[in-house]
């Protein structure tokens, strides 16, 4: 990807930046618990832009005063799944929202290969695209 | 929290200036508002400025760049019933954070219900959520002895208090830890459990009230809420409270708080008998001697609410 030499995927909040030190997720996990959202861990091995439910790590958080318990968690996933994607989702139950409002990465696999473009040819030879993470090339349980 | 915030380190020579830090903490404020508030507690008024001033000096070595680690703060609040612990540990988490000890100031209170599961599996995720949700402030163990059933082997307690034992000793920034309870219990507790009381540097004891604190103590609850003793109501009270001492289940300030109560419906009634009358401001406000003396304790010697032969708690 050309437009994209470090070849990191940016997906969610500060994704094209330097990965976040734990000063500043835990500023992050500040804002997010000032404004009363439910925030928790998830983890995947696909990082295919489409994949949209990550496995959750533990509960989400509610009623928590201070990052540091967050951050507790982040770690601890961050031991059991060192060369997964981990990030930190904040929820928003308010009504009208209901939805996350904060997202961002917060540990990547040492290598991302990227992805494949595949082509479809199509009725009127029109053409269809589509990605595949190379991560995803071996079943699920083989891939590390 | 103890991190540095003053990056700059002073050279040796300069002066540091102890007064200014402890206005700019408004620690006085809190210690004022707690000797204004709670009555008595000597041992423990002492210990609470003897952590501040600790808490403070600590503060002015570290712009020296002079570390001497985090003091342990976890405590243990002995006493019997009554005796102000849960009030004090409100106190403590305000007066911590006001010290940049901790960061939020909050209190978590919990009892063993909160912390131990029911089933094998349950307990270590339980505690570590409570823990987590305590994180930047106090957690507040009431009954703790209650965490530690030596008579059932397979009680999940013991598993509690060793991830408590963990948390208490690698996250000590994050997490102070006050047990409370009664004194021999939580004595009994701490034989069986040495690792716990190793690690609480502070163990207080709650001193009984005597009968002039608790009349003190009464007139606070009574100011509280709006009403105030007639001087014969004043007088009457404190022989009430001489009275209530001798007898079982006397649990110092919260017999006073039913009491006083309890007053309270009975000077209602006797409004409500006369109601005839036009009453003034004053007539609502005020607790007369009849309402403190319809107390069975005058009369027969016995607790109020309980039945000639009981013995139930009040």
């Amino acid at each position: 990807m050309m437009s994209n030499p470090g070849n990191r995927v940016t997906q969610g909040q500060f994704s094209f930046l330097p990965d976040l030190t734990d000063t500043q997720i835990s500023a992050q996990i500040k804002y997010a618990l000032k404004n009363n959202w439910a925030v928790s861990v998830e983890y995947t091995d696909d990082p295919h832009p489409r994949n949209t439910y990550w496995e959750m790590f533990g509960n989400p958080m509610f009623d928590l005063r201070d990052p540091a318990g967050i951050l507790l968690e982040v770690n601890s996933c961050r031991k059991t799944y060192p060369d997964m994607y981990i990030r930190v989702t904040a929820f928003d139950s308010t009504k009208g929202w209901e939805a996350p409002r904060m997202s961002f990465i917060v540990n990547r696999p040492p290598s991302e290969p990227g992805f494949r473009l595949l082509r479809q040819e199509r009725s009127g030879r029109s053409q269809g695209y589509s990605i595949v993470p190379y991560a995803t090339d071996k079943p699920e349980g083989e891939r590390r | 929290m103890l991190e540095m915030s003053n990056t700059m380190v002073l050279d040796d020579g300069e002066l540091v200036n102890l007064q200014a830090e402890f206005e700019a903490s408004n620690i006085d404020e809190v210690i004022e508002k707690l000797d204004r508030e709670l009555i008595g507690l000597r041992p423990i008024k002492t210990r609470i400025r003897e952590i501040a001033a600790l808490l403070l000096v600590d503060r002015l070595r570290r712009k020296f760049g002079i570390s001497s680690g985090t003091p342990t703060l976890h405590m243990n609040f002995t006493g019997n019933p009554g005796t102000g612990k849960t009030t004090v540990a409100l106190r403590m988490a305000e007066i911590l954070h006001r010290l940049g000890y901790i960061r939020e100031g909050h209190l978590v209170s919990v009892t063993r219900d909160d912390l131990v599961g029911q089933y094998v599996g349950h307990t270590a995720p339980k505690t570590r959520e409570v823990i987590k949700r305590a994180m930047g402030g106090v957690l507040f163990i009431d009954e703790a002895y209650y965490l530690y059933k030596p008579e059932n082997e397979r009680d999940y307690g013991q598993e509690a208090i060793e991830i408590l034992l963990q948390y208490m000793e690698n996250n000590r920034d994050d997490l102070v830890v006050i047990l409370a309870g009664y004194k021999n219990k939580m004595d009994k507790f701490f034989d069986s459990n040495p690792g716990m009381r190793s690690r609480i540097a502070h163990h207080l004891d709650f001193p009984d009230y005597s009968p002039a604190e608790l009349k003190s103590i009464a007139e606070i609850m009574l100011a509280d809420q709006n009403y105030r003793l007639s001087e014969e109501a004043a007088a009457t009270l404190e022989e009430y409270i001489t009275l209530r001492m001798r007898l079982p289940h006397f649990s110092n300030a919260r017999s006073i708080r039913n009491a006083l109560d309890r007053a309270r419906l009975r000077q209602a009634n006797r409004l409500f008998a006369e109601r005839s009358e036009k009453l003034t401001r004053t007539d609502l406000v005020t607790i007369e001697a009849a309402d403190i003396r319809g107390s069975r304790v005058f009369v027969e010697g016995r607790l109020d609410g309980e039945p000639a032969s009981g013995t139930t708690a009040v």
